[in-house]
């Protein structure tokens, strides 16, 4: 069966391709969105955590034998960790300042990480084998189903709806909405904002590491993997507006989608199709599509 | 019995700007003292500086005994202070009552009033309990700031400006509630730019000028302190 010329399978093989890019690109941003909102800082150095995550996980098989679904949770963990400290020594003396001081210092960072992890490891990727349990694929009927990336979209979906769900509907989450409000006066109140926002941080760059992790196995291991990304990730930040976590994780998985169906019909285009959306979204509506003028 | 509040010899600077001179005033408990003075006076700056809100201070500045100049503005909440801003800072992206529940605790040992109780008192609210903080008029976001306080067990509420641009009703609602409040023991510092609203509810009265205090007396002398009243206040 055809759709347009092009045989339904590989069309929708492609698109789930496009949900796989899309989840990491809606992981990614909800955790830039929210680091954004908090801090007022642009976290650059989202991509090289996401990549520190990865390479985590490999290291992790390489050096340790610890599998796959340890490094799923210790991974994010130790990039929070390290998170943590860039935040407490060197992040938090930028928060009066321009938002560009942030940019830089977190891009000196990503230069610093990835040029470590170039000079160990080259810039080839280092291969990381599908854990055992979801290697294969299931037939659906109407395609093939590649078990990895299924569990890659439903993974990253779980978490970024639970995220979702802690920042809009808990406690915990009403002090972080307050908070980028007007931190001062939920300091008056007596909650310990500069925790919060150290452990924001930190929360925000576990969900690229968790992003890594779950990228090892798809994508090669290499210290220019968040290079890659992190320009586009950018992009669709642009593009969904910092108003709305659900905006940031929609955004992600429909111009993932939309980058897929460009690689079908157009593929010449794919690699550019975000930045001209974003282009088109900013003349229409520069807060972003589910943005608030702030 | 230590008193509510103590400020000797404050100075305040926010950046280069010196605001606050030499300010010295103190608050026994369960009294009621109002700030008055002009626009500018330096009213307001004084209970920023109180939570340690405004740039570099100097001085000292006890709450119930306990030194507070050099505690970080979370933990002075902890010491028993309630604080509604002169812009009512209602959060946006909040309900009315997650506006509510958000200031935590701040006492050990007084209770605060229940949702129930802040709900009982403000009707208002309870009505509007799941619409957005910001959608409330500019009364029941008034009324709103105030119960945000009242929930948490702080004693000590410093109240800036509560009556301005509310309609003379909500104006005697707030009246009747400061009173209530105090029966009950409350300490409150109010900033009021509304004369006629401050005068029946106050025991002191300090009059600020040029960020430093110039004036003070208590409710009894009220009558006699009229005309330096109106040459500082224009009243």
């Amino acid at each position: 069966m055809e759709i347009f010329g092009i045989p339904t399978s590989a069309l929708l093989g492609q698109l789930l391709l496009g949900l796989v890019n899309g989840s990491f690109y809606a992981m990614l941003s909800l955790g830039l969105a929210v680091i954004f909102g908090l801090l007022n800082v642009i976290n650059f150095a989202h991509g090289a955590l996401y990549m520190m995550g990865a390479f985590l996980a490999w290291m992790g098989l390489q050096y340790f034998g610890i599998s796959y679904w340890v490094m799923l949770l210790v991974a994010p963990l130790l990039v929070a960790l390290f998170g943590i400290v860039i935040e407490k020594t060197m992040l938090r003396w930028l928060y009066k300042l321009d938002h560009l001081y942030g940019l830089l210092l977190t891009f000196g960072i990503t230069l610093m990480l990835e040029g470590v992890f170039r000079s160990f490891y080259g810039v080839s990727g280092q291969p990381y084998s599908v854990p055992e349990l979801l290697s294969g694929a299931t037939d659906l009927g109407f395609m093939i189903l590649p078990n990895y990336r299924a569990w890659v979209v439903a993974a990253s979906l779980t978490v970024c709806l639970m995220t979702w769900f802690v920042i809009e509907k808990t406690r915990l989450g009403a002090y972080l909405r307050a908070g980028t409000e007007n931190p001062k006066m939920v300091e008056a109140f007596g909650v310990n904002v500069p925790l919060m926002v150290t452990l924001t941080y930190g929360f925000g760059v576990a969900l690229a590491g968790f992003a890594g992790v779950l990228a090892a196995p798809v994508l090669q291991v290499s210290p220019l993997m968040g290079s890659n990304l992190i320009i586009t990730v950018f992009a669709v930040v642009v593009i969904g507006g910092m108003g709305s976590i659900l905006g940031s994780i929609l955004t992600g998985l429909g111009l993932g989608i939309i980058e897929g169906l460009t690689r079908v019909f157009y593929p010449e285009l794919s690699a550019t199709v975000v930045f001209i959306v974003m282009a088109i979204v900013l003349l229409i509506r520069p807060a972003g599509l589910f943005g608030r003028e702030k | 019995m230590s008193k509510a509040l103590e400020i000797s010899k404050l100075h305040a600077w926010y950046g280069e700007s010196h605001i606050l001179h030499d300010v010295n005033l103190s608050v026994e408990q369960g009294e009621v003292v109002t700030l008055l003075g002009r626009n500018g006076a330096g009213r307001t700056t004084t209970l920023r500086a109180l939570l340690g809100l405004t740039g570099r201070r100097e001085g000292s500045i006890k709450i119930n005994g306990v030194e507070a100049i050099n505690l970080p503005t979370y933990r002075i909440a902890h010491l028993g202070v309630g604080y509604c801003p002169e812009e009512r800072a209602i959060f946006s992206s909040l309900s009315t009552e997650e506006n509510l529940l958000l200031p935590p605790m701040v006492s050990k040992t007084a209770k605060g009033m229940s949702l129930e109780d802040i709900y009982a008192m403000f009707p208002n609210l309870a009505e509007r309990r799941n619409s957005q903080g910001t959608r409330l008029s500019g009364g029941e976001q008034q009324m709103l700031a105030v119960a945000r306080i009242l929930r948490t067990g702080a004693r000590l509420l410093l109240l800036d400006e509560i009556s301005e641009g509310l309609a003379p009703v909500i104006v005697q609602a707030l009246a009747k509630m400061i009173l209530t409040l105090k029966a009950q023991g409350y300490t409150i510092v109010m900033v009021e730019q509304n004369f006629r609203f401050a005068a029946p509810l106050a025991d002191r009265f300090y009059v600020m000028e040029h960020g430093q205090i110039v004036e003070q007396f208590a409710a009894g002398e009220l009558n006699a302190k009229m005309p330096v009243l109106n040459e500082l206040l224009g009243v």
